[in-house]
């Protein structure tokens, strides 16, 4: 048994055109990259974190009806695969007449994702912030929602960041499965590109490549933000 | 100023405020002392609804509460824009500067101008003494200062009434002073306070009249003369023989 096969490195026409291939996929690449994968991620992370706010005040509220419906949504997207999740709303729900197009699909799929997940990390942070501040709010005659956005929030922001940035990252590479529901994201564009080329091993690698890039200028950027919320404690 | 009247509250089965009544005049200095589980700080928080009775009527200025029926919100809120709280634990916003912190109220509840609310900001902070300590976070300033800045935060939404919760027992005793002086001067300068305290000092000098409650009943009251040189109840006298050995 060979370790690589022999015209891999021994054919000099060969490496020739792995390397072409190499550079005429890279920029096709990192377009579906920064264009889907990237942009797919950012929106559904911003529409995730809204509906784990609200999952969490939902949980935190004493209300039973919100209490119990936040469980549930929670305990659901927790308890199935995403990708099955994303066959249901792409190839499922046209069954019964909704027929929603492959990039809203995904962004539906991933957006339920973050929201279930986060949903518990925004609660702990929320629970986490003392009492006394809630009380200070309200004593100079703040609203609920006032005191929220203005008082605990904040605060809950700086304790949720760490594990936030890392379903991010999560989320960036979780967008690779919105590749099954024929979102041309880079993932796909790998796939269609090893279809022509017949090199998966070159392109899966080159896309992998990319990804890590990305996550890698993600995890400096989440560095950069913690410090500046540290400074005032 | 204050009225209250018949206030009941009830955490579970313990009764911790008991048919209490209570008024303070405009510009009048109340001190409320006790032992601790007296119910002294149920009251003060009573008094702008962080604790809700559960029965009794609470007027501040023009605000009247009834709580035993149902209260709207947004009287609630109305009667918390008139008072300024003070914290034991200060509970400035970690987050905002000394500055912003005192600008907050104005600028999210009276939806004043930034530049407005900043310059008064400005003042009020110039006042408790920390006009250098604008730019600085709470971390950043000793208790003293920091509970200073919390009463300068009150302050700043000019309200008609200050209540303070025991505003210097967790302070290191030698930072207690710069509080009691703020304290002092606005005193002087007319505001309707209620202040529970532990500091005699301030109750004897300031106050012009001390409470003194028990078991969630005021026992007692009068003025600073004749309930520390004269205490007509047995249990107040005891209370006070108490501080004394401590401090002995």
């Amino acid at each position: 048994m060979k370790m690589f096969p022999n015209d891999w490195f021994d054919n000099p026409e060969r490496l020739n055109r792995l390397i072409d291939i190499a550079q005429s996929s890279f920029l096709p690449l990192v377009k579906g990259a920064l264009l889907y994968s990237l942009t797919l991620a950012i929106i559904s992370f911003f529409i995730g974190l809204i509906l784990a706010i609200l999952t969490a005040l939902a949980r935190i509220s004493g209300i039973r009806p919100l209490v119990a419906l936040a469980r549930i949504y929670v305990s659901i997207i927790r308890g199935t695969p995403l990708l099955v999740q994303l066959f249901i709303i792409f190839y499922g729900l046209p069954s019964i007449g909704v027929m929603i197009d492959p990039i809203p699909s995904a962004i539906i799929g991933f957006s339920l994702s973050v929201g279930a997940y986060s949903s518990e990390v925004v609660r702990a942070a929320i629970l986490s912030i003392p009492k006394g501040q809630w009380e200070a709010a309200y004593s100079i005659g703040m609203t609920y929602w006032q005191a929220l956005k203005r008082v605990i929030l904040p605060q809950a922001a700086r304790v949720s960041i760490p594990p936030l940035s890392n379903s991010f990252i999560s989320l960036v590479k979780d967008t690779s499965l919105a590749a099954a529901i024929l979102v041309p994201e880079m993932f796909r564009k790998a796939q269609e590109l090893v279809a022509s080329t017949y090199e998966p091993l070159l392109l899966y690698v080159e896309a992998a490549f990319i990804y890590w890039m990305i996550c890698f200028v993600l995890s400096i950027l989440q560095d950069r933000i913690e410090n500046r919320l540290d400074r005032y404690v | 100023m204050i009225l209250v009247r018949d206030l009941y509250k009830q955490f579970h089965s313990l009764q911790v405020l008991k048919s209490l009544s209570l008024s303070v005049p405009k510009g009048k200095v109340v001190v409320i002392i006790g032992p601790s589980g007296s119910g002294k700080t149920t009251l003060l928080r009573c008094l702008n609804a962080l604790e809700q009775p559960n029965s009794g009527t609470v007027q501040i200025g023009e605000v009247k509460l009834d709580f035993a029926q149902k209260v709207d919100r947004a009287r609630i809120q109305q009667l918390r824009r008139q008072t300024g709280m003070v914290f034991q634990s200060y509970n400035l916003f970690p987050h905002m500067t000394a500055l912003q912190n005192v600008m907050e109220g104005p600028v999210t509840v009276k939806k004043v101008e930034p530049q407005k609310a900043r310059a008064k900001a400005s003042a009020v902070l110039a006042k408790v003494g920390l006009a250098d300590k604008e730019a600085h976070y709470p971390a950043q300033l000793s208790g003293g200062q920091q509970q200073r800045v919390g009463i300068a935060r009150a302050l700043a939404m000019d309200p008609q009434v200050m209540l303070f919760d025991e505003p210097t027992s967790a302070l290191d005793p030698e930072l207690v002073g710069e509080v009691l002086k703020v304290m002092k001067e606005l005193a002087q300068e007319g505001m309707t306070m209620v202040v529970v305290t532990h500091e005699m000092s301030f109750a004897k000098e300031v106050a012009d009249e001390v409470i003194f409650m028990d078991q969630g009943v005021i026992v007692e009251q009068g003025t600073p003369e004749q309930l520390f040189r004269n205490p007509r109840e047995e249990r107040t006298r005891q209370f006070l023989q108490h501080l004394q050995a401590k401090d002995a």
